[in-house]
């Protein structure tokens, strides 16, 4: 592979780029401190680090998003300058954002087509480039209808779009910004095999995740960040998880919690033939029927917008009920409104911490009562107790070990980890009979994860039901007694604990019915 | 009565008037589409009109020259546009807002201008009609569509034109995207920033032709508050048009029949308190956007102001 070679989408290779001694400042945080990271042509280099850890800043900085303080990005060793994506871009570098940069009411060869020079001057050139879309679709194993519209299409299938607008663009080195975040397990399969190719073909792919095997499955080597240093850079045959874990979160971690023997109890929550819209008005929620008994977790595994959402909110009475039962303890509480049903024993982890677990704009102790603040002994004849209210805060910052500089701090201020702590002190220091946890740990690192898991197995050790929601697959294997499918709104299966693995629930996930 | 309204010089008179009434709504309502579809609600256009018709009228008036009118109704136009897009682009003010404040700007600005300048309402001869040759000796048909002055043709080639600029130019590629999700257009390399000042521009220029319109073409007066409202009717045409130029000429056409009708009605005498008569458009509108409004779905980024994340 001489250097004039050059890939089968034509582009000429980046053999090796370099970045040297990257820092990279923002008022109060240094987010790079003096990073070296290269990446050569033909080979997966993968990025770990927790959040945090500067790995987007590291990967701004090249794809020229963000101007480095100090430090410089040589390619094929001379010095290049970027200052915009467009530079970026330019120099053949493509970037796959975590969250999709796709316009979903413009079909996929306008999405490519968009801010490229046309051939037909002014007018679009749609005809050619979905040509070679598909040329490119054949090339990679990458198939997309270029004439179909992205909200269309599957959250697998609108990655591959992704992929070849940066392939169109002639990326010849691509970031790859947790691209198997929203992916089922065959669709990360899929995924791979392209990669796979890409890398045979030359190009270099720059991977960033925090699933450590499939870091371990796809990449040549591991870069490890941590507070903005490289604390180390391995092969990854030498590597392993438990080295890779301790390399990111400087301590030794336990990546699987301990799933002691509990006697399960009697049916503590109780869904019958549950029918709910979304909030466009389509079916979400068509027939389903599940028992969370006590001292269980039972997992809801699924991939997302297939029902996750308006299930946990049919069951906490944020939304209606078209038809079905809902049964709390030994108490129908269909119809009820969110109060009364939290009285009853429910405690609820809410999807999104930021918009429904928290007033962003309250302080710590505020929203530590959120839930209690009329009752006794926070308030009284409709007076805050604000002594009383400030010990119980500082005690539950304590218990659950949120970090945050004062109990005054609004909560807006605090990183998502510590939310989330104080999300799970305030929903279980009340014991709650039923627990629905809606993605407990999304987008947390490794360390707030493990802490939030821990918690989790303590409180069905003490018999609580648990409705464990998660799009994270490994987390549903690791912690539930029992998963449930959802697919279309619908319960494709129960799987017992022994019994389920990453196939058979991916499968079902994808609808396929065995 | 209703009889007089049924005869075939009557629905003759309304169509032919409801032709030439959809012209300024036409000129405003399309204006505000490119607007809407890059993301940026334009509650001024009415003001925006009014500044346009006055500055319209006032050049034609001293002047004696019609199209210096129009070309200063457009300069003033664009100006406004300018301004709307420096408030929402630059200093991301919330877009409702801003707007209001820019038709109360163009209000009272044209008010104080009429009374300084002309202190009386005064009449210019506006553009005169242009029978097409041949087309207009189509018996009825000619005389509904094919016996008007400039700015009533340049309203209808305006449509078809604005539809292919939106849906087979980049540039209109790169309008519906930034509508519809700037950081996207952004990662590309699109100016977020470039296509709004563009779409606003133009819907100022628009604006100010529209206002024009009414001024120096189809009522050839200036009074204060001219516009009455029409400006805001334009606003509600491209949500009842679905943000499609031609859902706007439906319902540009639904309106200013209905405007005839009620003026044919008052001509006629029929016994109607005119009150209710004057009153029909605007019913019309909020009917209009009470059954549209559940049924399409604006563009994702209108009124969110565009900033480079984290």
């Amino acid at each position: 592979m001489g250097e004039a070679s050059s890939l089968l989408s034509g582009t000429a290779r980046i053999s090796h780029l370099e970045m040297k001694g990257i820092v990279k400042q923002f008022p109060g945080v240094l987010a790079n401190d003096h990073v070296d990271f290269e990446v050569r042509a033909g080979e997966v280099h993968a990025l770990l680090g927790e959040n945090g850890a500067g790995k987007s800043t590291l990967m701004k900085v090249l794809y020229g998003m963000y101007k480095p303080n100090e430090g410089e990005i040589l390619i094929d060793g001379l010095p290049a300058v970027i200052l915009s994506p467009s530079d970026a871009i330019a120099k053949g570098i493509g970037m796959i954002h975590q969250h999709f940069m796709l316009v979903p009411s413009l079909t996929v060869a306008e999405n490519v087509a968009l801010g490229l020079r046309s051939s037909r001057g002014m007018l679009t050139d749609l005809k050619v480039v979905s040509e070679r879309v598909i040329e490119l679709a054949k090339l990679y194993g990458l198939l997309v209808d270029p004439s179909a519209y992205i909200w269309q299409l599957s959250v697998g299938q609108q990655q591959r779009v992704e992929i070849i607008k940066a392939l169109y663009r002639g990326a010849a080195l691509l970031i790859l910004d947790e691209p198997t975040a929203v992916l089922t397990p065959q669709e990360v399969d899929e995924l791979f095999v392209t990669f796979r190719q890409m890398v045979r073909d030359g190009h270099a792919l720059i991977f960033i995740s925090h699933k450590l095997h499939e870091v371990l499955n796809i990449s040549h080597r591991v870069t490890v960040l941590r507070d903005g240093r490289v604390i180390g850079s391995v092969a990854t045959e030498e590597a392993t998880k438990e080295g890779l874990a301790q390399m990111m979160v400087g301590r030794d971690v336990g990546l699987k919690p301990e799933h002691k023997k509990v006697d399960v109890g009697k049916a503590m929550l109780e869904l019958e033939d549950l029918w709910a819209n979304s909030d466009r008005g389509v079916a979400a929620l068509q027939g389903v029927s599940l028992q969370v008994r006590a001292g269980e977790i039972l997992g809801l595994a699924g991939v997302s917008g297939n029902g996750q959402r308006e299930l946990a909110e049919v069951i906490t009475g944020l939304r209606n009920l078209i038809k079905g039962r809902v049964i709390l303890g030994n108490k129908d509480i269909t119809g009820k409104n969110p109060g009364e049903i939290m009285e009853q024993g429910l405690s609820y982890i809410p999807e999104e911490r930021m918009r429904d677990g928290m007033i962003r704009e309250f302080n710590i102790s505020e929203n530590a009562i959120l839930r209690e603040h009329h009752t006794q002994p926070f308030a009284r004849r409709g007076f805050l107790n604000f002594p009383v209210i400030t010990q119980y805060a500082g005690e539950l910052v304590k218990k659950f070990n949120v970090k945050t500089p004062s109990l005054d701090t609004p909560a807006k201020n605090l990183s998502g980890g510590n939310i989330q702590k104080l999300i799970l002190a305030r929903e279980l220091s009340r014991k709650p009979g039923v627990l629905i946890a809606s993605q407990p740990t999304r987008g947390l690192d490794i360390g707030a994860t493990e802490y939030i898991h821990t918690r989790l197995m303590e409180q069905r050790q003490e018999g609580t039901a648990t409705l464990l929601i998660s799009e994270d697959l490994d987390e549903i294997l690791a912690l539930s007694d029992r998963i449930a499918v959802i697919y279309e709104g619908q319960i494709m299966g129960i799987v017992e604990r022994q019994n389920a693995n990453a196939e058979n629930l991916g499968l079902l996930m994808a609808g396929v019915r065995e | 009565m209703i009889t007089e309204l049924l005869s075939l010089n009557v629905l003759i008179g309304i169509a032919t008037s409801g032709i030439r009434l959809a012209t300024p709504y036409l000129y405003a309502a399309i204006g505000e589409t490119f607007g809407q579809r890059s993301g940026v609600l334009n509650l001024g256009v009415d003001g925006m009109m009014l500044l346009g018709a006055y500055a319209g009228f006032y050049v034609a008036f001293t002047t004696g020259n019609l199209w210096f009118g129009l070309l200063a109704a457009i300069i003033v136009g664009a100006v406004m546009g300018l301004a709307m897009a420096f408030i929402s682009v630059n200093l991301q003010a919330e877009q409702g807002i801003s707007g209001i404040g820019i038709y109360l700007f163009g209000l009272g600005m044209s008010d104080l201008l009429f009374q300084k300048t002309l202190g009386t309402v005064e009449t210019v001869k506006g553009f005169r009609s242009i029978s097409v040759p041949y087309l207009s000796d189509i018996p009825i048909i000619g005389e509904i569509f094919f016996q008007h002055n400039i700015l009533v043709y340049g309203a209808f080639a305006l449509v078809p034109l604005a539809w292919f600029v939106l849906n087979k130019t980049t540039l209109g590629l790169k309008i519906r995207a930034v509508g519809e999700n700037t950081q996207a257009a952004d990662s590309l390399g699109v100016s977020v920033s470039g296509v709004r000042y563009f779409t606003l521009t133009l819907g100022g220029i628009l604006s100010g032709i529209a206002g024009a319109s009414l001024s120096i073409a189809l009522l050839n007066v200036f009074q204060v508050n001219l516009t009455n409202g029409l400006g805001f009717i334009a606003v509600a045409l491209v949500y009842f048009g679905s943000w499609r130029p031609g859902g706007v000429l439906f319902g540009s056409l639904i309106f200013s029949l209905v405007n005839a009708l009620q003026v044919w009605v008052q001509v006629l005498g029929i016994d109607i308190p005119s009150d209710i008569a004057v009153m029909m458009p605007y019913v019309l509108t909020i009917l209009v956007l009470v059954f549209t409004v559940q049924r399409t779905r604006p563009p994702s980024a209108l009124t969110k102001p565009f900033e480079r994340g984290e």
